[in-house]
């Protein structure tokens, strides 16, 4: 429903409203968001604000409202972005989908060689024992994400995967149901995240890093985050 | 014992006594006419929703991603936190059994449905002057939400604060009960802003200054006030050096109102939230009869302010580099700002005002006006907490209030200190 409503709203605003204005006019309005964000959204060297340039549009919207909601927890994000309509939230995120940007080299480069096979082995293969999915099933086959709301896992901090994974297992960070993140990393023990964090942080982000489109095949969860 | 120790001990005995009776009088809840029929008509269901809107329910009581105005928000008072009730007609937790006559005593004189007395975070200071006609139109509407089972959230309130006593006392000291008297000599416009000035929209539950039991010492009075425990000023309406629009034009206070920009001034902080959820909403003729009442308040006197600050000092030195590298690309190097995207800091009341408590928030947290139907894409400050220590925060904002013929005192490195850790009061 919600994503529904996001799809209409895209195509209210269209891009024939933006044309009026200067090229630069959006990136002059998201200035608040750059301050931590970093120039275009690139991330900074803090390794705690993600990146967002490049990230799928819906992916971004479904953050900013969840922010908003109350699902995920950063004060000063929520602060921001509380009395923003729905339709300048999407056009924000879509601002930042846009901007096809290079990324910096991976950031780990020393990780024990077991440790980065553990990761590799759950990133690529996941592990049908333990009923954990592999990353690549719903992030993309190039980990580059999926279009219209899976973001992409690879050019992020290792302590910001991290934090992330750490988060959806206790309930910090939460998403719309069915919250298919918050089952996956249920699954998966501290081990487990700090392998996954240290392979994918190590991965060279691929050129063109773009996310894969959107695809009917079946997700191996339901996802309220993902129109089907 | 001597005769006047007899006597005082009789006066002390008689004002005790005295004193009880006054406080059991707030323990005894009216009757109420019994549950006639209640059926609204859709005009009048339609009318609530816009007054609920007016007194923006939703704001308190609704909590972050759930149901509208299932309550569980949690405000945050120096007593403790009050949690908002659910106003949704579910029988065992909303006010499902709750009759007109019980929610007209609740907004007029702060009582529960079943008598008990209400913490006056509910503002009923300001809802005790809401007619009964338009209380019967906001319960209506209310009716009219889907039923959310939500149990309400007991208070975490300190002691002496959580007892029904300590709040009968209260009541005593500062509440009255009261009604909308139309001023015989002023216009209806302007009496229809007062009633919703002063009442629905209860804006001296910012704008006034509260004592130290929390209460508006003045309950009408707008002549500004820290919001509790929220670490923003909200501006003297009173005041020509601070958010008085005595001098504005009316058109001009209604389009700050409803689109919460304008090139005098933005709303930014609490102010951004009553524009979003309610203001904007409001009709052109009640944000009209607004505009006309708060023109009317009586403004204090000027005060032309002297700045001490010396340009030739260190301090005013790093605050134009600070300003040259941060602000200038959006303010301008002369402070004009840019009409519809930035705001002029040059003369602006909001920079130059006494308290510095706001100043200092927008540099440390930034802050988006609302998105509004008038000003759908606005432009938003970046937040520098990340960027700019305190000694720079306190630098650039001395170096603003005193520039482009800008006079206002410096602000002190300690200051900034103290808001970037959140609370003042």
């Amino acid at each position: 429903m919600r994503v529904a409503l996001a799809a209409l709203i895209a195509l209210a605003i269209g891009p024939g409203t933006l044309a009026a204005e200067p090229s630069d006019a959006m990136s002059k309005r998201v200035a608040a968001c750059t301050a931590c964000h970093g120039k275009e959204g690139r991330a900074t060297n803090d390794g705690y604000f993600p990146r967002i340039a490049g990230k799928p549009a819906g992916y971004l919207y479904n953050q900013l409202v969840n922010f908003r909601e109350g699902r995920r927890s950063y004060a000063p994000m929520t602060y921001l972005i509380d009395n923003l309509s729905d339709a300048y939230l999407l056009e924000i995120a879509r601002h930042f989908a846009s901007l096809e940007l290079p990324y910096p080299p991976p950031q780990t480069k020393t990780a024990a060689p077991e440790l980065l096979e553990r990761g590799r082995k759950l990133a690529l293969h996941g592990d049908e024992a333990r009923e954990i999915p592999a990353c690549v099933q719903c992030h993309g086959k190039a980990l580059t994400g999926m279009q219209p709301s899976v973001p992409g896992l690879l050019g992020l901090p290792r302590d910001y995967v991290n934090g992330q994974l750490g988060a959806w297992k206790t309930q910090q960070r939460r998403a719309v149901a069915p919250d298919c993140m918050a089952t996956i990393a249920g699954r998966l023990n501290a081990a487990d995240v700090e392998a996954i964090s240290a392979w994918l942080s190590a991965q060279p982000v691929p050129v063109p890093a773009n996310p894969a489109p959107m695809t009917s095949a079946k997700l191996p969860l339901p996802c309220g985050s993902v129109p089907r | 014992m001597s005769a006047p120790i007899r006597l005082a001990l009789l006066a002390v005995v008689a004002i005790v006594g005295l004193a009880i009776a006054r406080l059991a009088v707030e323990f005894r809840a009216n009757e109420l006419e019994s549950a006639t029929p209640f059926a609204p008509t859709p005009q009048q269901i339609e009318r609530g929703e816009y007054l609920a809107r007016a007194g923006n329910c939703a704001g308190c009581h609704t909590a972050r991603g759930a149901a509208a105005y299932a309550g569980g928000r949690g405000i945050e008072t120096p007593f403790g936190t009050v949690y908002a009730s659910n106003l949704t007609p579910d029988p065992d937790t909303g006010i499902g059994r709750w009759t007109p006559a019980h929610f007209w005593r609740a907004l007029h004189e702060g009582r529960s449905r079943d008598g008990h007395l209400l913490y006056p975070a509910f503002p009923y200071p300001n809802y005790t002057l809401v007619t009964r006609e338009d209380s019967d139109a906001i319960y209506a509407y209310l009716r009219t939400l889907p039923a959310v089972a939500t149990a309400n959230r007991p208070h975490a309130l300190r002691f002496p604060y959580d007892s029904q006593w300590s709040l009968a006392a209260w009541r005593v000291l500062f509440f009255d009960r009261g009604t909308y008297a139309a001023e015989a000599n002023q216009s209806a416009e302007w009496n229809r802003g007062a009633y919703l000035v002063r009442g629905l929209g209860h804006c001296s539950a910012c704008h006034g200054e509260r004592n130290i039991f929390g209460a508006t010492d003045e309950p009408l009075a707008l002549s500004g006030g820290v919001i509790p425990m929220a670490d923003w000023y909200a501006p003297s309406l009173a005041s020509p050096n601070e958010a008085g629009v005595a001098t504005w034009e009316v058109n001009d206070v209604v389009a700050l109102l409803r689109t919460g920009s304008t090139p005098h001034a933005s709303t930014t902080g609490p102010m951004a939230e009553v524009v979003y959820r309610s203001l904007q909403h409001l009709s052109e003729p009640d944000l009209q009869a607004i505009a006309i009442y708060l023109k009317s308040l009586p403004q204090a006197p000027v005060r032309r302010q002297t700045s001490v600050v010396n340009m030739d000092s260190a301090v005013f030195k790093r605050g134009a580099e600070v300003y040259e590298k941060y602000c200038a690309d959006c303010h301008g190097k002369d402070g004009k700002g840019t009409p519809g995207s930035w705001p002029a800091l040059a003369g602006n009341r909001a920079v130059t005002m006494d308290s510095v408590a706001n100043p200092i928030r927008l540099v440390l947290s930034g802050g988006y006006p609302p998105a509004t139907a008038g000003n759908p894409r606005p432009y938003g400050m970046p937040p520098f907490a990340q960027t700019l220590n305190d000694a720079d925060v306190a630098a650039v904002l001395t170096y603003v209030r005193a520039s482009w013929g800008n006079t206002a005192p410096e602000v002190r490195s300690f200051e900034v200190t103290k808001h970037r850790h959140g609370r003042t009061n």
